[in-house]
């Protein structure tokens, strides 16, 4: 296809939208979904038709919206009306205001801080197209990156415009893309592939799923560019079977783009062909490490194999291959539209551009956000997040999930990077934030992770595989209050054990959250193993008399 | 061997050597005489890397790297028994110890068991971590066999050996975590195995009690240790 042809298209279906007054998009990304907002959808429908509106209103489903605590989501003309917690029942309402003054009772401020603070990147599609139509994507310079990458820059420049944008790996790991790119570039091999990681595990993350249930094309046109500047003709999408709407919509998509001339052999008429597969995890955490990912894919059992060597030279099937994450792929092609030097004004020294959260846990606006690296987590926190439910005190927040660790509230002013995120003990991890008030025990929330790891890990390696176990059962002991200031020194050994002596992250890392929540709320331990109690008043200890002899 | 093969200056615990470019440094550490403890590594099989004894500290890098699987390097500084090492080997020991129950004094192959000299190897006096003493079955439906899964430590000895010696693959593992099993065909009884070929590499491959043949008493499953380097030998010799 020619660009031509494809905005022509992108055109015709801007016109056909603008041809209504009213264009009223309702969120159908999974928080929503199962707020019931599919009926909502259909009752608005019915409303415009039995009202007799159908010649100015138009409904539509759209990506997620971000303030998934208010679901279900509508919006009007993106953004010049939105509803939150809208029933079908309110669906008369809303079509009979459309010409006259918004509904009060449903009404959520498009200007509250929540909205205002984001800066979105990776998101800038979610919310305002409907994910399962191709013409919205084009209408909005969809694949246009594609395109100019293939017709007008040599793969090197590819590269060479992620070295300047500054983009690190989503992941967690924070590896700059463009090194990576360019080592699987280098790499020799007969054939090359691309993965795009999207087996998203940790509690408490959505960001992935929201992305691939939101903005499918876009992570597609991503995997593209990255194909054609490694020099990669094979692309798979590795995703958790437990997002069953994300894998219908990237199915969707890539039979569009196949369509469409996208994907496949010589793409928008060039030498280049790439093709996309999509392969189903399991459910188990452990394959989100990539050389795990890449034996799943091969058919074998998931586990992880020692780096070096790493997939970049010797990867899926013993080629050459990429991984990037869901995030990352979603950020190629604004990279490559907006440049490299757009993309590397945001953020920090180290941390350029946007990093997607999601919120979660207890606070007033949990969903999905972006914000530019450098943002504090008072900000995060109190700003956007709308501070904590019910104003209860704040305790911590906790990044990374079981990788990661727990902050306090004295590192509340800290700026969120790469950098600040590992120097207090946790990680930025794939963008996962739990926030906790004072009524969570911090002993419970490290038993929880390692429960977590516990039950995750792949049984490969002893250290991971027993020691997660026995912390499990020390932790257990403690809040139970049942430990001494032994098991204490034993949980503190197995940490470092553990850290230290493991295969893969999984094992590497699974001692985060219990040894930032020791670092600072020792207290709490020792109240658990001293004196019987739990400070927040979750554990259930039970007190034994003394037997009298 | 090619003759465009390079060969690689290293040092391992302050001695010069050399290598050929695919030779791992627990290879090469071998062939100098360097002692380097393992579990699941054995000559014959392909690396596994997971019973992490072998680990050793490489100048510059901060991970400790399981020495079976890591190709040398031209100027690579390895140090395989710093006090660290050392250190975490026994805990690691004392990890396989806690997870199952070895106890030597009713195992077939107290005395000849590697688990148990390598506790004295590395000079483990006692096991500080708590036991977890979980219930386990031993499979005694085989005739010749039994899989006893309290003395496993899942080292895959046993899987490998059957799939990549034998060709059989009846062996495999199940499950996760501290749950892993070795398992025999779809898990069911080994008696019932028909792919099993009664060939009983795996029990002499596999370093403990957990595969022992049948009618052994305590301290009488000797393993043929030179079963395997005899079968690769040969079959090298015959290619």
């Amino acid at each position: 296809m020619t660009p031509e042809e494809f905005k022509k298209i992108g055109e015709t279906h801007q016109k056909k939208r603008e041809a209504f007054k009213y264009n009223i998009n309702v969120c159908t990304a999974a928080a929503c979904v199962s707020l019931q907002s599919e009926k909502v959808k259909d009752e608005l429908a019915s409303q415009v038709k039995e009202q007799g509106k159908k010649e100015s209103c138009r409904i539509s489903g759209t990506g997620c919206l971000g303030l998934c605590a208010s679901g279900p989501l509508v919006t009007i003309n993106n953004g010049q009306a939105l509803y939150g917690g809208v029933k079908p029942g309110d669906a008369a309402d809303i079509v009979k205001s459309i010409d006259k003054k918004p509904v009060k009772r449903l009404e959520i401020p498009a200007d509250m801080p929540f909205f205002a603070r984001q800066t979105k990147i990776a998101l800038e599609h979610c919310g305002n197209t409907d994910p399962e139509v191709l013409g919205d994507y084009l209408a909005l310079e969809g694949y246009e990156a594609l395109y100019n990458c293939l017709t007008t820059m040599q793969p090197v420049e590819v590269i060479d415009t992620m070295v300047k944008s500054g983009l690190r790996g989503r992941g967690g790991g924070g590896y700059p893309v463009g090194l990576k790119w360019s080592t699987v570039h280098k790499a020799v091999g007969t054939k090359k592939f691309v993965i795009c990681n999207a087996d998203e595990g940790d509690p408490g993350a959505f960001m992935d799923r929201s992305m691939l249930e939101s903005d499918p094309h876009s992570i597609v046109e991503g995997m593209a560019i990255a194909g054609y500047a490694v020099g990669a003709t094979h692309g798979y999408v590795y995703i958790r079977g437990e997002y069953p709407l994300a894998i219908k919509r990237l199915k969707a998509a890539i039979k569009q783009a196949e369509r469409q001339g996208f994907l496949g052999k010589n793409i928008c008429g060039t030498p280049f062909s790439f093709d996309v597969e999509i392969r189903l995890g399991a459910g188990a955490f452990v394959c989100g490490e990539e050389t795990a990912l890449i034996a799943s894919i091969e058919g074998k059992r998931g586990t992880p194999r020692p780096r070096p060597p790493y997939p970049a030279q010797y990867g899926l099937w013993g080629f050459p291959t990429l991984i990037n994450n869901v995030e990352t792929f979603a950020n190629i092609s604004p990279i490559v539209r907006k440049g490299a030097d757009y993309y590397a004004s945001i953020g920090t020294e180290r941390s350029k551009g946007t990093k997607v959260f999601a919120l979660a846990g207890s606070i007033n606006n949990t969903g999905l956000i972006e914000v530019p690296m450098g943002i504090t987590l008072r900000e995060i926190v109190f700003e956007i997040g709308g501070g904590i439910i019910g104003g209860k005190k704040f305790k911590a927040v906790q990044t990374g999930g079981p990788s990661g660790g727990c902050i306090p509230d004295e590192y509340l002013d800290m700026k969120v990077d790469y950098e600040s995120l590992a120097q207090v003990g946790s990680i930025m991890g794939s963008g996962g934030m739990i926030v906790m008030d004072e009524t969570s025990c911090m002993v419970d929330v490290a038993k929880y992770f390692m429960d977590f790891c516990r039950s995750e890990s792949c049984g490969k390696c002893a250290p991971c595989r027993v020691g997660t176990a026995q912390m499990y059962n020390l932790l257990n002991l403690i809040s139970e209050g049942k430990a001494t200031m032994h098991d204490m020194e034993l949980l503190e050994e197995l940490c470092d054990v553990v850290r230290n002596t493991s295969l893969c992250g999984l094992g590497q890392t699974a001692a985060n959250p219990v040894l930032s929540t020791i670092r600072f709320f020792r207290d709490e331990y020792l109240a658990h193993i001293k004196d019987k109690k739990c400070p927040a008043g979750v554990c259930v200890i039970e007190h034994k008399e003394e037997a009298v002899l | 061997m090619s003759s465009s093969v390079k060969i690689k200056t290293l040092t391992i615990d302050e001695r010069q050597v050399g290598a050929r470019e695919d030779q791992t440094i627990l290879d090469v550490a071998r062939e100098n005489g360097i002692k380097i403890p393992t579990l699941c590594s054995l000559k014959g099989l392909s690396a596994y890397g997971g019973c992490r004894m072998c680990i050793v500290e490489i100048a510059g890098t901060p991970k400790l790297l399981p020495s079976c699987m890591t190709t040398v390097e031209e100027g690579m500084v390895v140090t395989t028994n710093s006090d660290r090492i050392k250190k975490y080997r026994r805990s690691l020991l004392e990890l396989y110890f806690s997870e199952r129950n070895h106890v030597c004094s009713v195992c077939a192959t107290n005395g000849y068991c590697e688990l148990q000299s390598m506790a004295q190897e590395v000079e483990m006096t006692h096991v500080h971590f708590p036991y977890m003493y979980p219930q386990l079955d031993i499979d005694a439906t085989h005739e010749r066999f039994i899989l006893d899964h309290n003395r496993c430590i899942s080292c895959t000895r046993c899987v490998r050996v059957c799939d990549e010696i034998e060709g059989a693959h009846t062996l495999d593992i199940k499950d996760r975590g501290i749950d892993i099993r070795v398992i025999t065909d779809l898990d069911h009884p080994w008696g019932e195995s028909e792919t099993c070929t009664q060939c009983g590499k795996c029990v002499h491959v596999c370093p403990t009690g957990a595969l022992i043949e049948r009618g052994k008493s305590v301290g009488e499953m000797s393993k043929r240790k030179q079963l395997l380097p005899y079968l690769t030998k040969m079959r090298e010799a015959h290619e």
